[in-house]
């Protein structure tokens, strides 16, 4: 008997992204450490960046304020750098919710919030959140309110969209870091809402 | 940079066509018309840039703001639901 592993042969896009960056190196216009630093960065950012701007944002109404005239510049008062793009911060209020998708591909606000998760990318959340969102705000186990208003945004061109959830009560007089504790990756992409004793 | 033809509140229509190439305005919206949320500036024609043209002159973009009910007539769900999405002016006209 032979232990087979895991292994599978490299899928099409595999092989070219493989090809891809060996030809890179060969050439000398990047590096193998260059290509490593710039995957481990990718890597660094998580929704924690952005959990922070809306416990800031939570905390502190003027800020508030900020976030939703320019987010841009709003995360550079926090010291989060969101190069050559905009940033527009959403805000779910008893009225309105709002939900984030990118039906032409996948586009994300990667500084904030990391890779964005699988099923962003899929085909059944890009076609069907524009088309029937509270159907699918449902499977998340999110069930609205039919007097609530559900706006969602298609990310087309070069907006980046950040959903402000609304803060939970029962959380008064709790500091930014608690806060933000409760503010997870869905939340900000606006497919659930920060619940207490969830986190 | 041309100028913004549009302000918030006007309303605008999406062109009905079907050009070859990048284009970053969704099918389903094209032919529809909806409400100028805000003017987000003006960026490189990414249809232009796709060409790996320098996408200049750059084209002001706008959130535009949709009834669901007007784009799928068979919504299931509230008249007051509405889509976000942006647009190149390009891609506009008056309504």
């Amino acid at each position: 008997m032979k232990d087979q592993g895991n292994y599978k042969p490299l899928s099409y896009f595999q092989l070219m992204e493989v090809s891809l960056r060996e030809l890179l190196v060969e050439k000398g216009i990047l590096t193998s450490e260059q290509i490593e630093a710039e995957v481990e960065n990718m890597r660094s950012r998580t929704p924690e960046r952005g959990a922070r701007v809306v416990a800031r944002a939570w905390v502190d109404a003027d800020y508030k304020k900020r976030l939703l005239e320019n987010g841009t510049k709003a995360c550079e008062e926090l010291g989060l750098d969101v190069p050559a793009l905009k940033l527009v911060a959403v805000e779910n209020t008893p009225q309105v919710h709002n939900a984030v998708v990118c039906t032409l591909c996948s586009c994300y606000p990667r500084m904030l919030l990391g890779i964005p998760p699988d099923w962003y990318k899929s085909r059944n959340y890009r076609s069907r959140m524009v088309r029937e969102p509270r159907a699918v705000l449902a499977e998340f186990g999110l069930k609205l309110e039919e007097g609530t208003q559900v706006r969602v945004h298609d990310s087309t061109a070069d907006m980046r969209y950040l959903v402000l959830p609304m803060r939970p009560a029962g959380t008064e007089g709790w500091d930014e870091a608690r806060l933000a504790s409760l503010v997870s990756r869905d939340c900000m992409i606006g497919v659930a809402i920060p619940k207490l004793g969830a986190a | 940079m041309p100028e913004a033809r549009f302000k918030p509140g006007d309303r605008v229509k999406v062109l009905k066509a079907y050009p070859p190439g990048h284009i970053r305005t969704p099918h389903y919206i094209r032919g529809h018309v909806g409400e100028v949320e805000r003017v987000c500036g003006a960026f490189p024609n990414p249809e232009e840039l796709a060409q790996m043209r320098n996408g200049m002159p750059a084209q002001p973009l706008y959130r535009v703001r949709f009834r669901q009910k007007e784009v799928w007539p068979d919504y299931q769900g509230p008249d007051k639901d509405v889509l976000e999405i942006e647009i190149y002016q390009h891609w506009l006209e008056p309504a």
